[in-house]
């Protein structure tokens, strides 16, 4: 790292040269190519058969899941929805690169990190169902995931905000001398929060090992990333806060999994940051509340379609041999039938008794909340019809 | 007159706005060519350019920065902030710029000319960061003007009157009435006085008092409480800073009683601070403590919306707790 500190050691120029934007082309680390043949000459990353098959199935067992829970919020059994469908290899394959400790902070897209870490059909299920065997207590909007066991921090709506958290995550894992670091999601859209500048400069200055993970998806609900910003991409920004950057295919599984695996080596070993940006497309709606048909045309998906992260990782496993149709097949159908059962089930779980709407507020409940709590209750048994999910169990 | 719900309301105010004055800009995350998250802003980009109608990169922060300045300089922004609980990183720059800017240069400078507009407001399952109202903790900053319509009626005058206001104004939406029903709304240019609460419904024995959402809410407790004989009376606060206690005062000498309902939690909500100067103010005249019925003082939770909620039957069992004090 340069010292820019000192003024004497910046060269000088003789004449006006206005900097401009664009010098520095920030190329794409690519793999595999789009119809998921190997690209000349390329270096293959460490990859055994199994984490390839593992990040094969959990893409797979994404898709059906974003397909099912679209089709369960029309049918009005769930509030809201959100898909990763065509990006599925940024969250899958980075997450595959990374140790069982390492923190994940992601943005809202990133289900299939999750998948990856071992979160089971019925804990999607009982979030999106806001039941009380969700952990998190059934008090935000589907899909705000967390789990403390997997080490995936409880996702937070506001944008950005995870941000500069990850960076004082990763510090404080660094002081406490753990082999582990912070991983953040975040989409393109988000990178213009002043989060993301706080939280890459503090990184930088202070050495976080944390990978900074920028789903550059092209675009934020309506906003295409022409609008969204001017410069080249997410990755400039990067090498302008001194963090070092990597632009990788993020619809190129392979690719992701390699510049992953060598961003966590670099945090882990030289304790500093990396940011990495996936250049991806969101092909779902940015959310059931969304409909992209009033923005984007038809054609543009397409192109899009047809570099699906999924038919290129078939491609290349079936090169190796690894790839086994049928009984892919088999397992893409067992998926749905255990994601339609686990719905039927969790969706009759009861939700959290009343009480625990005043828990979690303070570490020990105060005597005010106590009172708005009893006085509550009490209304609640008056009128038992007017809050049907709770008044039978309000003691 | 023309049917129209909340949201029209709302655009055609910016429609009348814009086309009055070429200096009336509309800005913000989505605001563009889609016309809004929730459309409140649809085909202003059609109608007047994408010069004056414009998405802006995904930054709060920097949206009421910018509006800050282009107000400065004399332009008239109307600043949309997609949600109000995302407001927060704007934070600084509506408490320590924007209400602050005539005050600090000496009346030389000013950004009175800027509107914020944001939706607030629960009810539409939208768990902690879809729900949340905002209001107090900008109730709490001198040289803001903070305002809230409860129909499409009071929509479209209360924000023709917030753009050309001479104080910068938050203009809060109560998100769950943008499609709950439609009413007559004159397509002429129209305004409805700032800091000035509208009487609902006329009552003598308790005067039920809210804004938004709620005085649908303060409705359906009053019919409640009329079947047991008591009449109640109802005002819709409209602004919330600076509020019209004149008017709040008066009808409390008459009725004796006051209810305040809000759906922000109790403790340090907007509710407090009119209970302390409706005290002050009829103290001799109260026949019952002032009753407060808000929400919990917890986050806003989801799954526990139903009971969060300040409703009808919560405000009618403080009618009737306040009645036989």
């Amino acid at each position: 790292m340069k010292d820019r500190n000192h003024l004497a050691q910046v060269k000088t120029i003789n004449r006006v040269n206005i900097i401009e934007n664009g010098i520095i082309d920030i190329p794409m680390l690519q793999i595999l190519d789009e119809n998921g043949a190997l690209v000349d000459e390329a270096t293959i990353p460490e990859i055994s058969k199994e984490v390839a098959l593992k990040i094969y199935d959990t893409m797979e067992y994404i898709r059906v899941l974003d397909d099912r829970m679209i089709a369960a919020q029309r049918q009005g059994r769930i509030s809201f929805y959100l898909a990763s469908t065509g990006e599925e290899a940024a969250a899958v394959a980075s997450a595959a690169a990374l140790g069982d400790d390492d923190l994940i902070m992601s943005q809202y897209r990133e289900q299939g990190a999750l998948a990856y870490r071992g979160y089971t059909t019925d804990q999607f299920m009982n979030q999106m169902f806001s039941n009380k065997a969700d952990p998190n207590k059934g008090r935000q909007m589907p899909i705000h995931y967390g789990d403390k066991a997997l080490n995936f921090m409880t996702i937070s709506s506001p944008l950005g905000t995870q941000i500069p958290q990850a960076s004082g995550y990763a510090y404080g894992q660094k002081m406490a001398g753990k082999d582990a670091i912070t991983i953040c999601y975040f989409g393109e859209g988000a990178a213009s929060e002043g989060d993301f500048h706080a939280g890459l400069n503090m990184a930088a200055v202070l050495n976080c090992p944390v990978i900074f993970f920028c789903r550059n998806n092209g675009y934020a609900i309506s906003t295409p990333s022409e609008e969204q910003f001017a410069g080249d991409g997410i990755a400039s920004r990067g090498l302008g806060y001194g963090v070092k950057t990597i632009r990788v295919d993020g619809n190129d599984p392979l690719a992701v999994y390699g510049a992953t695996q060598e961003a966590r080596k670099i945090a882990i070993t030289q304790k500093c940051p990396v940011l990495i940006e996936a250049m991806t497309y969101r092909l779902a709606a940015h959310s059931t509340s969304d409909d992209p048909t009033g923005y984007r045309s038809k054609d543009e998906e397409d192109k899009w379609r047809a570099k699906d992260p999924i038919v290129r990782l078939a491609k290349w496993l079936d090169s190796k041999g690894w790839f086994d149709e049928a009984k892919n097949k088999q397992k893409v159908e067992q998926a749905r039938l255990d994601v339609l059962a686990s719905m039927k089930k969790c969706e009759k779980t009861d939700i959290c008794d009343v009480d625990e709407i005043v828990t979690d507020v303070y570490h020990e409940l105060p005597w005010h909340l106590k009172e708005q709590l009893d006085g509550l209750k009490q209304h609640i048994k008056k009128y038992p019809e007017k809050y049907p999910k709770t008044s039978g169990r309000v003691k | 007159m023309a049917k129209m719900n909340l949201l029209q309301a709302i655009n055609n105010a910016l429609i009348t706005a814009m086309t009055e004055n070429e200096k009336v800009m509309t800005f913000g995350e989505d605001v563009g060519h889609f016309g809004g998250v929730f459309r409140a802003t649809s085909h202003l980009q059609e109608k007047f350019g994408k010069g004056r109608c414009f998405n802006t990169p995904l930054t709060e922060q920097g949206i009421i920065g910018f509006a800050n300045g282009l107000a400065a300089q004399g332009s008239v922004p109307v600043a949309e902030i997609q949600f109000g609980d995302y407001i927060f990183p704007a934070f600084d720059q509506i408490v320590n710029e924007t209400a602050k800017w005539r005050y600090r240069s000496g009346g030389q400078f000013d950004v009175g000319s800027l509107t914020i507009r944001t939706p607030y407001g629960g009810g539409i399952a939208g768990g902690l960061y879809h729900s949340q109202s905002p209001e107090a903790f900008f109730a709490h900053c001198p040289g803001l003007k903070i305002v809230v319509p409860r129909d499409p009626y009071q929509a479209k005058g209360l924000l023709l009157a917030s753009i050309r206001d001479k104080d910068p104004v938050l203009f809060m939406e109560p998100k769950r009435l943008y499609r709950a029903s439609v009413a007559d709304v004159p397509e002429e240019d129209y305004e409805l006085p700032l800091g000035k609460a509208d009487l609902v419904q006329q009552g003598s024995d308790i005067t039920l008092l809210g804004w938004g959402a709620q005085i649908e809410v303060l409705q359906k407790a009053a019919e409640m409480a009329l079947n047991d004989g008591v009449s109640c009376e109802i005002i819709d606060l409209r602004s919330i800073l600076p509020w019209d206690a004149h008017t709040v005062a008066a009808s409390v000498m008459k009725t004796g009683r006051l209810l305040i309902n809000h759906e922000a939690p109790q403790t340090g909500g907007f509710a407090s601070e009119i209970a302390a100067t409706i005290q002050d103010k009829c103290f001799l005249y109260l026949e019952a403590p002032i009753a407060r019925v808000c929400g919990l003082d917890t986050p806003y939770p989801l799954a526990h919306e139903k009971e969060y909620m300040p409703d009808e039957t919560k405000t009618y069992e403080a009618i009737k707790r306040t009645l036989h004090y």
